[in-house]
């Protein structure tokens, strides 16, 4: 199979057409700007749109007469726990996409095999299992504090916009296996993050049970980031010194 | 609220020559907060403006002495389309916006068939809410194994997520697509508005599904948009059958005119969004403004009077309220039927020699993408990786 990084027709450089470029470069020098100014006008737009907008959204009710007690409860220590809601949530949203982003990678494993230095199936298998583990161990946590697991909170919600490319590239099907562990990579590396931030929050507002699960949770998404990145970097590294071939 | 378009006569058309961008490009509302019917209105109602501006440039292109009249109130209704439209937020996917575009097909379809006098009329809209009902479900389940979202955070509850008559038996023959059309000189009023509605919005349901398809790289979704799409053609085609085609061109223009009226006053009417029900308002009062523009021309053009066409007072709404009870009576009880030519049978009436039968199976013949995204899917909520143990 070729490889993206072999020689082809790529027609999308400048260099490609060297009289008509030299052509639109020409033209272009010789016109003037309609309007006055630069790039900064569109920034002022985004400044006044921001300024007057509201929000993408904001947390439910509590959903159970559990969850509005543990709420006063919670309120009385001066915390807000709507916050933490929101994070357990988003880590919610994000290890379902998660599961499923490794579904897609094990079709495209399927489909073009593995290479030398990348991974094997099983281990796809194993990290998909975890997703899944860890999005039930969120749903629980939710469920425990009397939150309702479906609601779609606004970190959940933008965390779901984040990952929309992720999932553009992992199910396009010309995308190859290291295209495709490319996107896992920056959605480890996200998660890793994810998983930190929530234990130290988990900590400081004194959920320590939750907290010793979360780093579980943690340490097994650290698994997950190691390897995904050694298979990235084995497979450039190998494309890079033109032994792809041998390793195939 | 009784409207006597006698009297009222809402803003002057060239008083609505009053749009900048800044006017039309508006804080969206919240995907999150905000009613899930009223994201339906708007999608609603960007279908019926859609529709407004595809109909007037095709009047336009074959009939001359009123181009001029066209292109000003086409203009408008192109500003009031962005207005509306671009409510929808950035952060709803494609994918849910489809989930969306489904529910409004169901829940305002389901409110359409329970207005509408003709009875036939009514059961050509029950055949393509069960359909309609169905493409919900495969939506959902490609939703929830593509992008890990449980559709429900759209639907809000309001709607059922399951099986209706199955995707994969709608395709059809185009002879089997026709209906019979009401007729311009008795239809109630009533049936010209709910006709031009449901078309409008399958229409639009169709160019979305169409230019949205390519936007996806997992080619299960650009299966079931591309058959999914092939049936809201078949829709568009059932749902302009009913419309009578012996109709002037200046009796459609009425028609649409009054059609946009009522629908915007239905939105107007129920809206729990105050700044967005200021939006229905100032739509009700510049298509008050259309529809006299237009009454006064077709007094000149035909020299009849409109109210020959249109009712004087606005007829009962679209209520935009969950349908649950009646579409899973209507699922029961209709379920089973099938077309042949303009009728309704029921599937073991369908003759072996029926096109329909040898073009299913042509369409069909690499498999069904509808059969493949919702294979063994059950509707949970927070999704079908619920019940999976890791």
């Amino acid at each position: 199979m070729k490889e993206p990084t072999d020689m082809g027709m790529n027609r999308t450089g400048i260099g490609t057409s060297p009289f008509d470029s030299k052509e639109l470069i020409d033209g272009a020098a010789s016109s003037v700007p309609s309007s006055e100014g630069d790039a900064s006008g569109i920034a002022s737009l985004r400044i006044s749109y921001t300024t007057e907008s509201g929000n993408v959204g904001t947390m439910p009710p509590p959903s159970s007469v559990k969850g509005a007690v543990k709420s006063v409860l919670e309120g009385i220590t001066a915390r807000n726990p709507a916050v933490f809601l929101d994070k357990l949530a988003e880590r919610l949203q994000f290890e379902r996409t998660g599961t499923r982003m490794y579904e897609s990678v094990l079709a495209k494993f399927d489909a073009l095999g593995s290479f030398d230095g990348g991974p094997s199936r099983d281990t796809l298998l194993e990290f998909h299992g975890e997703e899944l583990k860890h999005f039930h161990v969120l749903r629980s946590a939710l469920e425990s504090m009397g939150a309702d697991p479906t609601a779609l909170t606004p970190s959940a919600d933008i965390a779901a916009v984040e990952a929309s490319g992720l999932l553009q590239v992992l199910n396009d099907p010309r995308t190859t296996l290291p295209q495709a562990l490319h996107a896992i990579l920056v959605a480890e590396l996200a998660d890793s993050e994810g998983w930190d931030m929530l234990i130290e929050l988990a900590t400081n507002l004194g959920h320590e049970a939750m907290a010793d699960d979360f780093r579980d949770a943690m340490r097994a998404e650290e698994k997950h980031l190691a390897h995904v990145r050694q298979w990235v970097a084995n497979h450039a590294i190998q494309d890079a010194e033109g032994k792809l071939e041998q390793a195939a | 609220m009784a409207l006597d378009l006698t009297k009222e006569k809402g803003v002057a058309l060239d008083a609505q020559e009053d749009f900048t961008w800044r006017d039309m490009v508006r804080e969206p509302i919240s995907k999150l907060n905000d009613d899930a019917f009223t994201r339906l209105r708007i999608i609603l109602m960007n279908g019926i403006e859609m529709e407004a501006i595809r109909f007037q440039h095709a009047f336009a292109r074959m009939n001359d002495p009123v181009r001029a009249d066209l292109a000003k109130v086409r203009r408008i209704e192109a500003h009031q389309q962005v207005l509306v439209n671009w409510l929808l937020p950035a952060d709803q996917s494609p994918l849910e916006t489809t989930i969306a575009y489904e529910q409004v097909a169901i829940e305002v379809t389901a409110s359409l068939a329970l207005l509408e006098p003709d009875p036939y009329i009514a059961q050509v809209l029950r055949f393509g809410l069960l359909e309609d009902f169905d493409h919900l479900y495969r939506y959902s389940a490609l939703m929830d194994r593509l992008e890990g979202k449980d559709a429900n955070a759209i639907l809000q509850s309001y709607t059922d997520v399951m099986p209706g008559r199955p995707t994969v038996v709608e395709h059809r023959h185009p002879l089997d697509d026709l209906r019979e059309h009401y007729d311009r000189n008795t239809a109630d009023p009533l049936t010209k508005l709910v006709s031009l509605t449901i078309m409008s919005g399958e229409q639009q349901t169709q160019n979305y599904y169409q230019n949205i398809g390519p936007l996806f790289s997992d080619p299960a979704a650009r299966l079931l948009y591309a058959e999914i799409g092939h049936i809201e053609e078949q829709h568009v085609t059932q749902y302009e059958a009913i419309i009578d085609p012996n109709e002037t061109w200046m009796e459609k223009w009425l028609i649409h005119e009054c059609t946009e009226v009522w629908n915007y006053l239905a939105c107007m009417e129920q809206e729990s969004n105050s700044r967005i029900k200021a939006i229905w308002e100032r739509m009700v009062a510049y298509e008050l403004g259309h529809l006299h523009h237009v009454m006064d021309l077709f007094r000149r053009v035909e020299n009849r009077d409109p109210f020959e066409i249109i009712p004087t007072s606005l007829p009962e709404r679209i209520k935009y309220m969950s349908h649950r009870d009646y579409v899973r009576q209507v699922l029961k009880n209709e379920v089973h039927l099938r077309t042949v030519g303009t009728r309704f049978v029921p599937v073991d009436q369908v003759p072996p020699d029926s096109p329909s039968i040898a073009y299913n199976r042509q369409i069909n013949a690499d498999g069904s993408p509808s059969q493949t995204v919702a294979a063994g899917y059950v509707y949970t909520p927070g999704g079908e990786l619920v019940k999976k143990a890791a």
